[in-house]
């Protein structure tokens, strides 16, 4: 029988091919010549990809019956330059999914037994609206969250804000990027954001702290390494694991986990000793350079070999290597950044770095990017709440820029607040929060202790499993949504519109936010019957309209300020403190934290346990694709990654299933197979985040791979900005089913 | 004419589109595929080095499927695509166990199936599904015969391999190295 071969076939030989044995051969059959797949298109409607933050414009085709049969990207759009990634081209995939949600959920008690009954909107709304009056009526809308992720969340967070609830949170914050945002802010004075402006295609040297560009798929940056790997720039990769980016570099630094910040202080070292900076740069943007330089006097490359496994000459020849490079020199910012619980530091590490090398606002470094502003209808103003997030958390996190959805989880925590402020109620939007969230006790006693949680999801993902009552949402290509306006070289608006009739008895989310507000008073808020009339409206002033964008998808616009990098000779004008690009943050220094960052030592794998490092796969976003019928095809469970000395001690075989347990006695709910592979350092072991779902309902990734965040439960928060570090964490195996052992 | 693919594996991030797309384009049922990604490792830590392939049907020039198919439903049309008539086939796998590269599959349906360098599109002056979706714009197709072509000039400058060369079969799929 001649079977589907794995998608990635290992070979050490450089090629294994083998021709397979065939027994049945008397299936005979017939087959239609009618066109199918995707070489029947007819028509196309245009939209944003969904499937990532990304959000790259893409025609929706259809055959001349009018089924989706495939998804391209837009030519002219900067996102994608007319090619969608694995997951976009697989997003057919989210709106085929036969596991979808499909109708209404409410939770009831039959027999003792929670479980759910199929309800109709009237019913779910009924609920909900008693729900919120209710909670509202005794202790205020401040008493309610909304935690959300994707185009979905604009439309609730536009209903929260109108309820006068203070809290509107998106995971990607404080779980991901925000350390980042605040580390370059106190240093430039600007967000990095989404997309990062990141020259990559222009730039001579690029250097990946841990940042694995081409496992991640954000889209615009692999084209652009990929160019830049055509024209022949250099690029640096810090990683302990030899990863898809590590394999493309000029230079792999197989560094000792959890001592990146060592090596960054080091090389700002070197180039500040060699004179290897921009001086001009350094002089006329910058303050603090004095300080500096003392503060990093002793932070020898010798020094850091120590720390970091990296011999000095390695650190002093790709110091030289950016220094060759500068301006043209991205040290990249990274985006999932929340490692060590002292992220802020080592991304203003980075931000110091970029600084030296004079790349920010430089050709092949950093641009100035623009969007378009939309224009928004007329509503009236948002009632104004009580108290807002950082009067319930006090004084911590003072530089967070966004409520932190720890931050709320724990203030939904009985005794972790004053009662007063405490939160009673949850909308959760397009975000998959147990998996999502480091340490679910926490995670558990919040949703114990809630009066009512909504979940709206077009999946039944883990969060469902908590809600009280379910909306089915349809998918993107079902649906009208906000248009996109980001940031960029050029300021680009890309519409959506729907390719498809909602499955089921799924509603967009602009139509449940509309119809929610009406239930609870609040119709001026959504001046709209179909939201197609918002974007015509807003089109309009933009000297276009919806029929118009229809056809081309994609508007890319002039830009109105010329500075796409900085001008030279002139003194830029900073959004800090001092106005300069700050090397000492006096912000921090106000706050009571290090004005310069520090190496502080991170605990290492105790005996016998191992570093739990997770990353992405380019074929799965999180855990929300996991399920999808083209995407689990490609890529159906995580592995776990053991370097081969490792596998030897324990007597690991390849495709063996293990257990896993963690330095808090957590032991995994399903086994991962071993991957026994080179690429991962002794001390450490890695798998791709988003695998190992709990829920049989999502029938193709059930219990298949194992969940790192279930292994996540020692987190270190940040606590500049409350972002959750979750690298702290060490496994062991188990090697036979741990059930069974009882 | 004579088509041919090169892949250039400096640049190829192993993402799958190609998979994909494939399967999505030439309506590939769910559990198969016509191309698939090679990983091959070399080397011991630190000292490692990584080569990502995206591979499939080679279309040889001495193409060993078409020789021994009983029934000359494997057959090679203009430009020296292989390619398979599912009506002709009677599935007896032949095929299947002669190709060097493992490019060939029983489809559900009771016919052998591949890459078919996406014919019905280069037809129509367009690129096969998979190189046109590449996100690293790793994959060059186009016509060897053709000096000013893409593909023939960077066989020219570039250093490249192909598969199994020992094997005789004269493949149409380069690897730019
Ligand atoms: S990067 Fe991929 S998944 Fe993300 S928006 Fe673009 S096509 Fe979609
Ligand atoms: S789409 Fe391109 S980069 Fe991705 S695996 Fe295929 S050939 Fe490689
Ligand atoms: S050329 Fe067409 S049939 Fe062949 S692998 Fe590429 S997409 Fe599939």
């Amino acid at each position: 029988m001649a079977s589907r071969r794995d998608f990635i076939k290992i070979s050490s030989l450089g090629f294994g091919g083998m021709a397979l044995g065939l027994t049945a051969c008397d299936l005979f059959k017939q087959t239609g010549a009618a066109l199918k797949g995707g070489a029947s298109v007819f028509s196309r409607v245009p939209t944003y990809c969904e499937v990532c933050f990304w959000k790259c414009a893409a025609w929706a085709y259809q055959n001349k019956e009018g089924t989706l049969v495939k998804l391209e990207g837009i030519e002219n759009d900067p996102h994608c330059h007319g090619r969608l990634c694995p997951r976009g081209t697989g997003g057919l995939g989210m709106y085929e999914d036969s596991d979808r949600l499909m109708t209404p959920l409410i939770r009831v008690t039959e027999n003792g037994q929670q479980t759910y009954r199929p309800a109709s909107w009237e019913e779910a709304f009924d609920l909900i609206e008693r729900k919120w009056k209710e909670t509202i009526n005794t202790y205020g809308p401040e008493s309610m969250a909304l935690f959300k992720h994707g185009s979905s969340g604009d439309h609730f967070g536009t209903l929260f804000k109108a309820l006068g609830s203070p809290y509107s949170t998106s995971p990607s914050y404080a779980q991901c990027r925000g350390p980042r945002e605040v580390g370059f802010y106190t240093t430039f004075g600007s967000y990095i954001n989404s997309p990062e402006p990141t020259d990559i295609r222009d730039t001579r040297c690029l250097v990946l702290i841990g940042s694995h560009i081409g496992e991640n798929m954000h889209n615009g940056q692999v084209q652009e390494m990929a160019d830049a790997i055509d024209k022949g720039a250099d690029i640096i990769t810090v990683d302990p694991r030899f990863s898809t980016a590590a394999s493309k570099s000029t230079h792999w630094l197989p560094i000792k986990p959890a001592t990146d910040l060592a090596l960054l202080l080091a090389w700002i070292h070197v180039i500040i000793e060699e004179g290897w900076y921009d001086k001009e740069y350094v002089e006329r943007h910058t303050v603090g350079f004095e300080q500096l330089k003392r503060h990093v006097r002793n932070m020898t490359p010798e020094w850091a070999y120590g720390i970091t496994t990296i011999k000095p000459e390695q650190i002093r020849e790709t110091a030289r290597v950016m220094a060759n490079a500068s301006p043209a020199v991205i040290v990249h910012p990274g985006r999932h950044v929340v490692w060590y619980g002292d992220d802020t530091q080592r991304t203003r590490a980075i931000a110091i770095l970029n600084a030296l090398l004079g790349s920010w606002g430089r050709r092949g470094g950093f641009y100035f990017p623009e969007s378009k502003s939309l224009p928004s209808m007329e509503h009236p103003p948002y009632p104004k709440p009580r108290w807002s997030w950082d009067m319930v958390m006090g004084d911590k996190y003072p530089l967070a820029g966004s409520s932190v959805s720890n931050a709320l989880v724990d203030a939904s925590i009985p005794g972790m607040v004053d009662e007063q402020y405490r939160i009673r109620s949850w909308m959760v939007s397009g975000t998959n929060l147990p998996e999502t969230m480091p340490d679910k006790q926490q995670f558990l006693k919040a949703v114990e202790a809630l009066d009512f949680i909504v979940v709206v999801d077009t999946m039944p993902m883990e969060i469902t499993g908590y809600a009280d009552v379910v909306l089915p949402e349809c998918t993107y290509l079902e649906r009208y949504d906000s248009l996109r306006s980001s940031p960029g070289r050029e300021p680009s608006v890309a519409l959506r519109a729907p390719a498809a009739e909602p499955k089921g008895d799924s509603k967009p989310a602009s139509w449940m936010a509309k119809e929610l507000g009406k239930r609870m008073g609040l119709d001026d808020f959504f001046p709209y019957e179909d939201y197609s009339e918002v974007l015509d409206w807003q089109l309009k002033q933009l000297g276009t309209s919806l029929e118009a964008m229809k056809k081309v998808g994609v508007k890319n616009y002039e830009r109105e300020n010329p500075y796409l990098y900085m001008p030279e000779g002139v003194d830029w004008p900073f959004n800090t403190p001092s106005g300069k690009i700050e090397l000492y943050s006096s912000t921090l220094k106000q706050y009571g934290f290090d004005p310069m960052p520090n190496y502080v030592e991170h605990p290492q794998a105790p005996e016998g346990f191992y570093r739990l490092i997770y990353g992405r796969a380019p074929a799965h976003t999180f855990s929300r694709t996991s399920n999808n019928p083209y995407l689990s095809d490609l890529m159906k469970e995580n592995a776990l990654w053991v370097n081969p000395k490792v596998a030897k001690l324990w007597g690991l075989e390849k495709g063996q299933k293990i257990w896993l347990k963690n330095q808090d006695d957590v032991v995994s709910s399903f086994p991962i197979k071993v991957r026994v592979t080179e690429r991962i350092r002794w001390d450490s072991v890695y798998m791709v985040h988003g695998f190992g779902h709990q829920r049989k309902e999502l029938t193709r990734a059930y219990g298949r791979g194992a969940s790192d965040t279930e292994m996540i439960t020692n987190v270190m928060v940040d606590p500049i900005m409350g972002g959750t570090g979750m690298r702290g964490n060490f496994v062991t195996f188990i090697l036979e089913d741990p059930k069974e052992i009882g | 004419m004579r088509y041919a693919m090169a892949i250039d594996t400096k640049k190829c991030v192993g993402c799958g589109d190609c998979v994909v797309a494939c399967q999505i384009e030439n309506n590939v049922p769910t559990g198969y595929c016509r191309d698939w990604v090679t990983e091959s490792v070399v080397g011991t830590y630190p000292q490692l080095e990584l080569e990502l392939r995206s591979e499939r049907c080679n279309h040889c020039e001495n193409a060993p499927c078409v020789r021994c198919c009983p029934t000359g439903a494997s057959h090679i049309v203009e430009g020296g695509v292989v390619l398979v008539t599912p009506e002709m086939c009677i599935g007896c796998g032949a095929c299947i166990e002669s190709c060097p590269y493992d490019a060939r599959y029983s489809h559900p349906d009771g016919h052998v199936d591949k890459c078919t360098f996406c014919i019905h599109r280069v037809r129509e002056g367009k690129q096969p599904a998979c190189v046109s979706v590449c996100p690293t714009k790793c994959m060059y197709f186009g016509d060897l015969d053709d000096p000013n072509s893409e593909i023939t000039q960077l066989l020219e400058k570039r250093k490249w391999k192909v598969l199994a060369p020992e094997a005789g079969t004269k493949p149409h799929v380069y690897y730019l190295i």
